[in-house]
């Protein structure tokens, strides 16, 4: 059998986050009723004339300088043509001579390596509407929403620079990462305002010419990309064991099947025919905006991580972990305003929160049931004693069970930590007194022997003593016993 | 310049959405090969040095704020649709994935 290396690249789309269409005034507000955010320009009706959001450029200028590109002084739109229900005017406005950036790259860890993907583009352009197909049984007919039709789309494109499916994971991550942190798009996966496209081919090790590579649509996950490479891999290496040849040629993911499969239409080549769009002027993009955009970067993962070793004492580890994402970073921070423990809170975020989410990648913070708040007092009853740590994994587990405020739970279930050493001293002496052969091992210098005890106070207090309080008691019942 | 024959008619036809007959196709041929002679006249002029333009107008950098600006209704966007249903412009069914 030949070894094969499978190489990696990808498209990626985002909605930018700006309040108006790219060329039109209508709302890019989620969620309204059908077509209520349409109007000449964005339906395509003839005669109207595009106008550039400038907002929008300015958003693709951020993420081109964060993705260290090479600025184009001067950028040109492009009609791209084809013909679509979704797409009113029979062409999507995009750039393709003149991107507004190119040559850039990102970085990124996978394990303790620091990988660096680069960046072949990234330009602004426009999403299309959205086909619904009815749900009527036997419906012979789609329908047609243009609501998002004309919303500014970012692309980002980049070169074949994977190597493997753990590689395209922490990639993706990333980059999701770094475009959560500009805070140019909310990154909504499951409502396809973030969408990876990929690009996948085989060769044989060693060699340095690329394989035939195949495009895959419809991926509207990051398990689904995993997949994807995955079913992918196979399938390629497959035909190549066997003597065939990949084709080149776009296929679509298959849910169901969780196979890629040909599209059907292949008779129509795709000929997009690109051509200036002559309703759209040039636009300069000097350099005095381009340091503009430069110095007001929000902070990024790097600086934010700096701060938080600096600011709340973590370690480096700590705070890398904790800042590779923003939602994360913000709801540990949204947690230290109303109990400042970094070191404490940190470590419940650590082993808690990204340990949910990270039981599935398309998991999103925001549907994490623990509110910061909720997890900060958590943390200061354990500070204050009012709870030991075992007992706080119980109240977390309610928490996350939906039944409300750690306080609340510690009162229902009565969990409070006794700290009346005078509740605690009749069961110590019970204890002492039916254990003979262990208090005489302690007597001999065992003192891990003391465990036992202090396991069994616990249990008759059902966790709510204080270990180290039990301990204590335990040894001076024993010396008074002398 | 070559001449368009009748099968570059049909295929650009088809990237338009077009049906010519075999009679139009070879009629449009010979009109576009006449037109395309026509502009090739530009070839003659030596454009050394001369930056290629989209459009004649003396302006860039034309943007607008981003400002939300009403839309239009339901109704009125929906008026020159053939056919509609629940808000939406029905279509034929979209057998053809993109
Ligand atoms: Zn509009």
């Amino acid at each position: 059998m030949t070894a094969f290396e499978t190489v990696i690249g990808f498209e990626i789309h985002t909605e930018l986050l700006t309040r108006s269409k790219v060329w039109c005034g209508c709302s890019t507000q989620f969620g309204q009723p059908p077509n209520t955010q349409v109007c000449p320009i964005c339906l395509g009706l003839p005669g109207s004339l595009p106008v550039l959001n400038r907002r929008a450029l300015e958003l693709a200028l951020r993420a081109c300088v964060a993705l260290n590109c090479r600025i184009a002084p001067v950028i040109q739109f492009e009609r791209k043509n084809y013909y679509y229900p979704d797409l009113p005017k029979n062409y999507q406005i995009s750039q393709l001579r003149k991107n507004l950036g190119e040559a850039g790259w990102l970085e990124f860890q996978v394990g303790d390596e620091t990988r660096r993907v680069r960046i072949n583009n990234v330009h602004l352009e426009e999403d299309a509407g959205k086909n619904i197909h009815p749900e009527t049984p036997g419906a012979d007919y789609s329908l047609v929403d243009l609501n998002r039709a004309g919303t500014p789309l970012l692309e980002i494109v980049t070169e074949p620079d994977l190597r493997s499916a753990a590689e395209a994971a922490a990639f993706m991550n990333a980059m999701k990462s770094l475009l959560e942190y500009l805070e140019v798009s909310d990154c909504n996966m499951h409502e396809g305002r973030l969408r990876f496209e990929l690009n996948i081919s085989q060769r044989r090790a060693g060699e340095e010419r690329l394989g035939t590579k195949v495009e895959v649509k419809n991926l509207n996950s990051m398990k689904t990309v995993l997949r994807c490479i995955d079913a992918e891999e196979d399938r390629q290496r497959d035909l190549l064991e066997s003597g065939e040849s990949v084709i080149q040629e776009t296929r679509l993911w298959d849910e169901p099947s969780g196979r890629t499969r040909a599209m059907r239409s292949k008779e129509v080549a795709h000929d997009y025919r690109y051509f200036p769009d002559p309703d759209l002027v040039e636009i300069h993009v000097d350099e005095a905006w381009v340091g503009r955009v430069r110095a007001e970067l929000p902070e990024l993962p790097d600086a934010r991580r700096r701060r938080f070793v600096e600011q709340y004492g973590l370690t480096d580890y700590s705070a890398g972990v904790l800042t590779a994402r923003k939602p994360v970073a913000e709801y540990f921070e949204s947690a230290l305003r109303s109990h400042a423990n970094p070191v404490g809170i940190g470590n419940w975020v650590i082993n808690e929160v990204l340990r949910w989410l990270g039981e599935d990648p398309d998991r999103e913070l925001a549907d994490y049931p623990v509110a910061a708040h909720d997890l900060a007092v958590l943390v200061r009853m354990i500070d204050e004693a009012t709870i030991s740590g075992k007992i706080a994994k119980e109240v977390y587990k309610a928490m996350m069970a939906g039944e409300g405020a750690p306080e609340a739970i510690v009162k229902a279930h009565g969990l409070v930590q006794i700290t009346d050493t005078s509740e605690i001293e009749p069961i110590v002496a019970r204890v002492v007194a039916e254990n003979p052969d262990t208090v005489a091992k302690i007597r001999a210098g065992k003192d891990k022997a003391i465990m036992a005890l202090v396991g069994q106070v616990m249990k008759e207090t059902r966790g709510k003593a204080n270990p180290q309080t039990v301990n204590e008691l335990i040894r001076s019942r024993i010396d008074e016993m002398v | 310049m070559s001449d368009f024959t009748r099968d570059e008619i049909h295929r650009l036809a088809l990237l338009a959405r077009l049906e010519f007959t075999d009679e139009q196709a070879d009629a449009f041929a010979q009109q576009l090969t006449q037109i395309l002679h026509y502009v090739e006249t530009l070839n003659g002029l030596d454009t050394t040095g001369v930056e290629p333009t989209s459009h004649a107008l003396a302006l860039h950098s034309v943007m607008r704020d981003d400002e939300p600006r009403p839309s239009l209704s339901n109704a009125e966007a929906l008026a020159n649709a053939p056919e509609q249903e629940a808000g939406c412009f029905r279509v034929p069914p979209i057998i053809q994935e993109l």
